[in-house]
């Protein structure tokens, strides 16, 4: 199982967290991740200024897994959703691969259009399985209470992703954290998004947007949030303090990625999944399991 | 809003987001509202509203959408798009709207800026020898500091 490790921009500037932790994991699975140090941005950042100019880089980016025959595992949800919407869009049709290609002849590069992008939460419960997971996991993490955040990208647009969760009501990121023993909670606003996108528009309205998820999780008596998505953990982790001084309130809510909580039932240290790095601290709620 | 002046409407603004991929099917909508019944900024901020800016469109008001603030509060989250019992991609709908909105020369701040880094150095967060250091101190890989490539990509 080798696939070409798109890291995009947030994660190895600002998550080195979530690098470690995913890292760490895919070795332990055997999932080899092969670095790509050509790979550009994702373009999703591009999409809603210009989005002929968000495709090229896309399909740029496509262009060189192609040309070392590997498929795509990307850690960030944006970066999976932006690429795979490429990969689709290029892949029904040749008129618009054609002009993309154009564009791409001025750095040498080709797309032919067959490359697959998947998230790495996907490529653990589709081709490495429960049961192998499973038997990797030393530790029991029942005593922890776990409110999971799906976001936006990882799930949608559901056609660019085959439909793989049901995006009314997922279970796949359920089903991975409940191999570690943790309870996975409901709560209301599950399916929402954490706002990340509106941070360079409006900042105001993008805190309020993940306060309003904080308020439910904290509300549903969560220990943790678990997500997938470097974006959301900048708005729910890195932005927490700022949003309880805004708003008056208290959440001491520590964010994990899923990579963390494997990792942690798997039996490494804090150091190695980078828990030091989480910007609300984790050590006292996941001390007892490293002892 | 006040009332409609036919004369400031464009009766092809409509057409115009149909021709582009993803306005295809704006022309179906119902006004059914499911779209702003899902959107998590439409339940925090009254000035967004999706089926409202869609009926807009269908009615000519470019100006008005284009020069909006309000078209920028969409956040990409696909609620409204995964239900539209008429299959219209409203979330592409509203992406195209910010591009237009560009293309006319209007755009805020914060989009500018990410553009402008995005096309000159390949990345939002260039990757300099003080983040390196740091990778290298993390036990991960380091990555380049330049990008030459984007530079070609969009010359």
């Amino acid at each position: 199982m080798t696939y070409a490790l798109f890291l995009g921009c947030t994660i190895p500037a600002r998550s080195r967290n979530y690098e470690l932790s995913a890292r760490k994991v895919a070795q332990q699975l055997g999932i080899e991740l092969v670095d790509m140090n050509d790979f550009v941005c994702c373009g999703f950042p591009l999409k809603s200024a210009d989005m002929d100019a968000a495709e090229r880089m896309a399909a740029y980016n496509l262009s060189l897994a192609q040309k070392q025959n590997l498929d795509i595992c990307a850690l960030c949800s944006s970066c999976t959703s932006a690429l795979a919407e490429t990969a689709h869009h290029l892949s029904q049709d040749d008129g618009r691969r054609a002009l993309v290609n154009e564009q791409l002849s001025k750095v040498g590069a080709v797309y032919q259009g067959d490359i697959r992008v998947r998230h790495f939460a996907r490529i653990l419960l589709e081709e490495v399985g429960a049961e192998r997971i499973r038997s990797h996991l030393h530790k029991d993490l029942s005593d922890l209470t776990i409110a999971v955040h799906y976001g936006c990208h990882y799930l949608k647009p559901s056609a660019v992703h085959n439909h793989f969760d049901d995006v009314e009501d997922p279970r796949s990121l359920d089903t991975l954290i409940g191999l570690t023993g943790a309870k996975v909670i409901d709560y209301p606003g599950r399916r929402n998004c954490c706002g990340g996108p509106l941070l360079p528009v409006e900042e105001a309205l993008a805190a309020s947007v993940s306060k309003e998820k904080l308020d439910a999780v904290k509300e549903a008596g969560a220990d943790a949030i678990c997500l997938v998505c470097p974006f959301c953990a900048v708005m729910y982790d890195g932005n927490q303090k700022s949003i309880e001084s805004q708003y008056g309130v208290e959440y001491g809510l520590p964010v994990l990625y899923l990579t963390q909580l494997l990792g942690v039932a798997m039996g490494f240290d804090r150091k190695e999944l980078g828990l030091n790095m989480n910007v609300v601290k984790t050590k006292a709620l996941l001390k007892r399991y490293f002892e | 809003m006040t009332e409609i002046d036919v004369n400031k409407t464009d009766p092809y603004f409509a057409r115009d987001i149909m021709n582009q991929p993803g306005g295809e099917k704006i022309w179906a909508c119902f006004s059914c509202r499911t779209c702003t019944a899902s959107c998590p900024i439409a339940a925090i901020n009254h000035t967004f509203n999706p089926a409202r800016i869609i009926r807009m469109a269908l009615y000519g008001l470019k100006q008005d959408i284009l020069r909006s603030d309000f078209i920028w509060f969409c956040s990409n989250c696909y609620a409204c798009q995964e239900r539209c019992p008429q299959g219209v991609r409203i979330t592409d709908i509203m992406t195209l709207l910010k591009n237009m909105a560009i293309q006319g020369g209007y755009m805020p701040s914060g989009i500018k800026s990410q553009m402008d880094i995005i096309k000159g150095e390949g990345r939002i967060y260039p990757i300099d020898d003080f983040d390196n250091k740091k990778r290298a101190k993390a036990g991960l890989p380091p990555l380049p500091t330049s990008c030459e490539v984007v530079k070609a990509l969009f010359s």
